[in-house]
């Protein structure tokens, strides 16, 4: 294919990701703002108020970042696993294994489509946030760099579960049994400094650490692990996330008989 | 001329070491309408899975138009349409989002990939029901949903597997018609069906596929005019008599008014017809009592050819 076609074939798979989930947005946009609203509510500001400051900040202003990276790190994941295995399920990803378009190109689309819901997602619940405290930005582009490598790297999880997957309990499985866990312990309501050495140690084995501090550095300015290190950790993870989907999709594992 | 598919011992061994494929070669020319037979489990759609990228071969070669698809799979799906047996479309698109998206996949330009959609969904009787979601169209319209997306992309070589099944008689007809006139303007066609009436009234030539194996390969006419033998069923004027006797032949009164007579490769009707005038049977109408492909079908598969 030219690169003017596969540039055809990548927007045909866009859009088309797109408007599914806009088309469901009660399913896909509406739970994440509800959900929260009341994280916001409960955690912000009638717990908060009593725990006092963390980190040097209000606890409603040290939730809000890890709150919106959460939004970011389901809906990214739960977008690509739930319309790539819902594809895989009624066979019509053979429209797109029997065309011409490059397997980079299917897993760019899919990407870039659960990316997007992951932004979209993202503003809606930092409007949402704006409700109920100020943001300050400590570096914009620290924030947009987080955002669009966080949000890439779980869209790329969400293709590997969905490519393994069998049947929809097995699309849950993961974001119930793993993602959830990993974000609670990964800092989104407490400070590392809060654990005692040993769990902040095993904390550090947690990628949801990494996510979690680097965008919250990003919008407060402070974070519980190195920047540099945090970001490398996350591009690395990218970078294997991206090998691995490959090479599911050349090897047709899963997908060709 | 360059054959439009091309099929060198061709091999397929699944991982449960079902042997599917047993080293098939076959060639189909341009132009032509190709049927591939055989019963369930034979290799058909293995053999078209493997073709159209859905099923990842174990040895051999394939070429589409030349082009070897472990050198240039891209260049050879540009060339083929493919109608797979089961339906494989998100049930909640509408149709023309299903025919436009495809084309955007073989990169057409959203203007053009609109304009055949309209063409191949007008074309196919669909056009009112483009913004229907497709789980909603009959059995026969997800079918030809099928042939309009296989088609947007305006392929060489259009390979169906059982298009028409499940499909009533009238619109199996105005799908015959349709596949006959893009055939006519130059696009072959590869089908497998269970219908043989459908391979003799569409297709010039055959392969019957068997056990992973191909067990016989030519033109229909060829084929037919090898049958042994062939049975008509003949209708009476007047009521036959209980017992019938003619040299030669074998004859079976069915019921007062019709007879079954097995006649040989190399006798002649007229012969039959002298000896029943000569009984004094007089007959209104006659016609083979089974397909004269599903015969020699059965023979083959059967082993008993």
């Amino acid at each position: 294919m030219s690169p003017l076609e596969q540039y055809i074939a990548l927007m045909t798979i866009v859009r088309k990701e797109i408007h599914r989930f806009l088309r469901i947005w009660t399913q896909t946009l509406l739970p994440s703002a509800i959900t929260m609203s009341l994280y916001f509510v409960i955690f912000g500001s009638l717990i908060g108020s009593r725990i006092g400051e963390m980190g040097g900040f209000s606890y409603m202003e040290f939730v809000v970042p890890g709150l919106i990276m959460m939004a970011i790190v389901t809906n990214s994941y739960s977008n690509v696993v739930s319309s790539f295995f819902g594809s895989k399920f009624s066979h019509s990803v053979e429209e797109l294994l029997v065309s011409p378009t490059p397997n980079y190109i299917i897993l760019l689309g899919y990407v870039i489509g659960g990316v997007t819901r992951g932004l979209l997602v993202a503003v809606v619940v930092t409007i949402v946030s704006l409700f109920f405290t100020r943001l300050h930005i400590h570096s914009y582009l620290v924030v947009i760099l987080i955002v669009l490598m966080t949000s890439t790297l779980f869209a790329l999880a969400g293709f590997i579960n969905a490519v393994y997957a069998n049947n929809f309990d097995d699309i849950s499985i993961v974001p119930t049994f793993v993602l959830t866990p990993l974000i609670y312990l990964g800092g989104v309501f407490y400070s590392m400094d809060m654990l005692p050495d040993f769990w902040a140690g095993v904390s550090k084995l947690n990628p949801l650490v990494y996510v979690v501090n680097a965008f919250r550095y990003g919008v407060l300015g402070v974070s519980d692990v190195s920047l540099a290190f945090a970001m490398s950790m996350i591009a690395l993870f990218t970078a294997l996330a991206f090998v691995f989907s490959m090479h599911l999709l050349n090897s047709g594992k899963r997908l060709r008989q | 001329m360059i054959p439009a598919l091309t099929i060198e011992n061709l091999r397929k061994v699944y991982g449960d070491g079902f042997e599917a494929l047993k080293g098939i070669s076959l060639e189909v020319q341009q132009g032509d309408f190709f049927a591939m037979l055989g019963p369930n489990g034979a290799g058909k759609s293995t053999t078209i899975g493997i073709i159209c990228s859905l099923v990842a071969k174990t040895a051999g070669r394939v070429s589409v138009f030349d082009v070897d698809i472990d050198q240039d799979f891209a260049a050879a799906k540009k060339n083929i349409g493919i109608v797979p047996q089961e339906f494989n479309f998100n049930q909640f698109e509408k149709g023309m989002d299903i025919v436009v998206n495809q084309a955007g996949y073989y990169g057409l330009p959203p203007e053009l990939g609109k304009e055949r959609a309209e063409k191949y969904l007008r074309e196919l009787g669909l056009w009112e029901k483009r913004n229907v979601p497709s789980r909603m169209l009959s059995g026969g319209m997800k079918r030809r949903l099928m042939i309009a997306r296989a088609l947007v992309h305006e392929p060489k070589l259009l390979i169906l597997d059982e298009p028409t099944a499940g499909v009533d008689i009238e619109m199996r007809r105005s799908m015959w018609s349709f596949l006959k006139k893009i055939n006519a303007a130059g696009t072959t066609i590869i089908l497998t069906t269970h219908y043989l009436e459908e391979a003799e009234a569409l297709c010039r030539h055959i392969a019957i596929i068997n056990n992973g194996e191909i067990v016989e390969n030519g033109s229909i006419k060829d084929l037919l005019r090898r049958l042994k033998r062939e049975v008509f069923i003949l209708d009476c004027v007047e009521e036959a008599p209980e017992s019938v006797t003619i040299e030669g032949f074998v004859v079976r009164r069915l019921d007062a008014h019709t007879l079954e007579v097995e006649v040989e490769k190399g006798q002649f009707i007229n012969q039959l017809f002298d000896e029943l005038n000569r009984h004094g049977i007089h007959i209104s109408s006659m016609r083979n009592r089974a397909n004269r492909l599903e015969e020699m079908f059965v023979n083959l598969v059967e082993g008993a050819a």
